[in-house]
């Protein structure tokens, strides 16, 4: 496509390559948090809750400043992870950590949602017939939230390919690196001459967004159907 | 196998202070809302920890405060049927059934699928979801659901609460056949007087949180002491024996020795069925009635007399070896002078029992 230049390509592969382990990741401890914060009695329910919803309020620059604070390779944490041979300062795969957890409490309150939205009734019903409590999360609470999970995953999929912020401190704007689709935009803007680059992105953006929107909506529909029970 | 329960639980103002034994059969958990019946389901479930107590199934501890027992509820080994079916909308009806059955020990022997859906006749709807089906049908799978689970015991909290009348006399003969065919103890919640007196083989009487009586249901049933949903829904329950269906529509029965005349009970000669008499349907005279339109007039004695705080007695009657209930007016008790170990007759209109009051016996 001439629309764009091999730049400009490398940063849409890398932003979608980061949104889906972005999302990935961030789907077992969603999905974990969700049903924790939506069942759970526990003691400093409030204060998970406030945590999870931390990224969302705290300005971006700052959630991207802690992590390179705690993940660069000198400091303990991040040394420690390097001996493993995980590294994150710097590296695309900084860029799928940062984004993940901008886009976990998009996430865990679309989750949290369907959950609550589960009638309690059905997984005591589950419980008397011999079904254990991971049984029954895993046979009757999981498939009655996939609606949920799927537009969590969506919300978090949307966040993590517009994530700059706390990506571009974090883990710079390393073309071919960590150089995602918002950091070129940002990128060809600082250069003369480079709107045409950038308005390219913005139209690839565009598009992904709402393929990503459409497709969920259809999913959900279907799965919708399939929950009712008709 | 028995399941004996004996517990004691707080829920705010209110005091639950129970014990009972249910025998193998129908045990009802009976009296008004708010009486602490679904509480004791629930405990007995494992949805509900109570404070102190314990609770057995034969030898099968399943709670236990002082030796800090509790089974969870997936391992108490219960079928229990809830008021709202709650089938699992997701799953066809097939696998709503076999949900628990795949879940059972090994060598727990039970019906198997196509039996119990004959026995609830919902052969048909099997690849069926849940969703479309009525409300009925629904609460026939769950009962089905709960069999399947290889239960050692059946919980039914007010199965029929939420159904209409027809849909009500659709399943009744069902937990009929539950209780003849299957040899388990059920605990059946309920409310209504006519689900007791049909269902019922032994009845727990609950009032605010504790136990007010126990017994086989035609006792508690013609105790005018005993009326968890006051004297108005006062009944007792007959055993009878069809002797012979006469030409006119009447069948002819006796209890003990005394006959009893109904509008046409479709069972061979022979047949028990047990008999559900209203206290307010039987009446009251001193001397055999003559030129009267109604078919049955029963000599009867006067056991014991419950004066009302309203207008209104209860008279506890001795017909043979049988207990009759009659609710009269407290004026009529003077008038007759009704005491203890009088001679009266009893006058009961055929009619005044409906099809309905007349069930399978057990």
């Amino acid at each position: 496509m001439s629309l764009l230049g091999p730049e400009a390509w490398q940063a849409v592969l890398l932003s979608l390559k980061v949104a889906f382990w972005a999302t990935l990741w961030a789907l077992p401890p969603g999905i974990a948090v969700a049903h924790a914060l939506a069942r759970g009695t526990f003691p400093g329910r409030h204060l998970l809750n406030g945590a999870v919803h931390l990224p969302l309020i705290l300005p971006p620059v700052v959630t991207g400043y802690l992590l390179l604070l705690t993940l660069n390779t000198n400091a303990p944490l991040g040394a420690a992870l390097e001996q493993l041979g995980i590294v994150f300062a710097f590296r695309w795969t900084g860029a799928a950590l940062a984004a993940g957890i901008m886009g976990f409490p998009l996430m865990v309150r679309a989750i949290r949602l369907s959950i609550e939205a589960v009638d309690p009734g059905l997984e005591e019903a589950a419980a008397t017939l011999g079904a254990s409590r991971l049984r029954v999360f895993a046979t009757v609470t999981l498939p009655l939230i996939l609606p949920g999970i799927l537009a969590g995953a969506i919300l978090a999929f949307a966040k993590a390919m517009g994530e700059f912020g706390a990506t571009i401190t974090f883990v710079s704007n390393i073309p071919g690196q960590t150089q995602t689709l918002p950091s070129a935009i940002y990128a060809f803007l600082q250069v003369p001459g480079g709107e045409g680059a950038a308005l390219g992105l913005v139209a690839v953006s565009v598009v992904i967004a709402m393929t990503a929107l459409l497709l969920s909506e259809a999913i959900s529909r279907r799965i919708a159907r399939r929950v009712a029970g008709r | 196998m028995t399941l004996s329960v004996d517990l004691q639980h707080r829920l705010g103002e209110f005091a639950l202070d129970v014990a009972f034994e249910a025998p193998p059969g129908l045990t009802v958990l009976f009296g008004r809302s708010g009486a602490g019946k679904s509480s004791v389901v629930q405990a007995v479930a494992g949805l509900l920890r109570p404070e102190a107590g314990r609770i057995a199934l034969g030898e099968r501890v399943l709670f236990d405060s002082a030796a800090g027992v509790f089974l969870p509820p997936h391992r108490r080994r219960l079928g229990y049927v809830f008021q709202d079916a709650r089938l699992f909308p997701h799953m066809s009806v097939r696998r709503n059934l076999l949900y628990g059955q795949r879940l059972a020990p090994r060598e727990a022997a039970g019906p198997g699928l196509d039996e119990v859906a004959e026995l609830l006749g919902i052969e048909a709807l099997l690849e069926r979801r849940p969703g479309g089906l009525s409300g009925g049908e629904r609460q026939r799978v769950a009962i089905g659901r709960a069999l399947l689970a290889r239960p050692q015991l059946i919980l039914a909290d007010e199965p029929l609460a939420a159904l209409d009348e027809a849909r009500k006399s659709e399943i009744l003969p069902y937990f009929e056949r539950l209780r003849d065919e299957i040899g388990l103890p059920i605990l059946y919640v309920s409310h209504a007087t006519a689900e007791v007196a049909r269902l019922a083989t032994h009845v727990v009487v609950l009032e605010q949180g504790r136990v007010a009586r126990q017994g086989s249901a035609a006792e508690v049933l013609s105790d005018p002491q005993v009326t968890p949903l006051g004297a108005r829904a006062a009944g007792a329950v007959l055993e009878a024996r069809v002797v012979t269906q006469h030409p006119d529509g009447i069948t002819e029965l006796a209890v003990g020795a005394l006959p009893l005349l109904l509008p046409r009970v479709a069972r061979a000669p022979g047949a028990v069925v047990r008999v559900h008499v209203e206290a307010q349907d039987v009446m009251l005279a001193t001397t055999r009635p003559e030129g009267i339109s109604a078919l049955n007039v029963l000599p009867v004695t006067v056991r014991s007399l419950r004066l009302g705080e309203g207008p209104g007695a209860l008279v506890q009657l001795a017909a043979g070896d049988s207990l009759l209930l009659s609710r009269i007016t407290r004026r009529s008790a003077e008038a007759l002078k009704i005491a203890p170990g009088q001679r009266l007759y009893a006058v009961l209109k055929a009619v005044s029992v409906a099809p309905d009051s007349v069930a399978e016996g057990s």
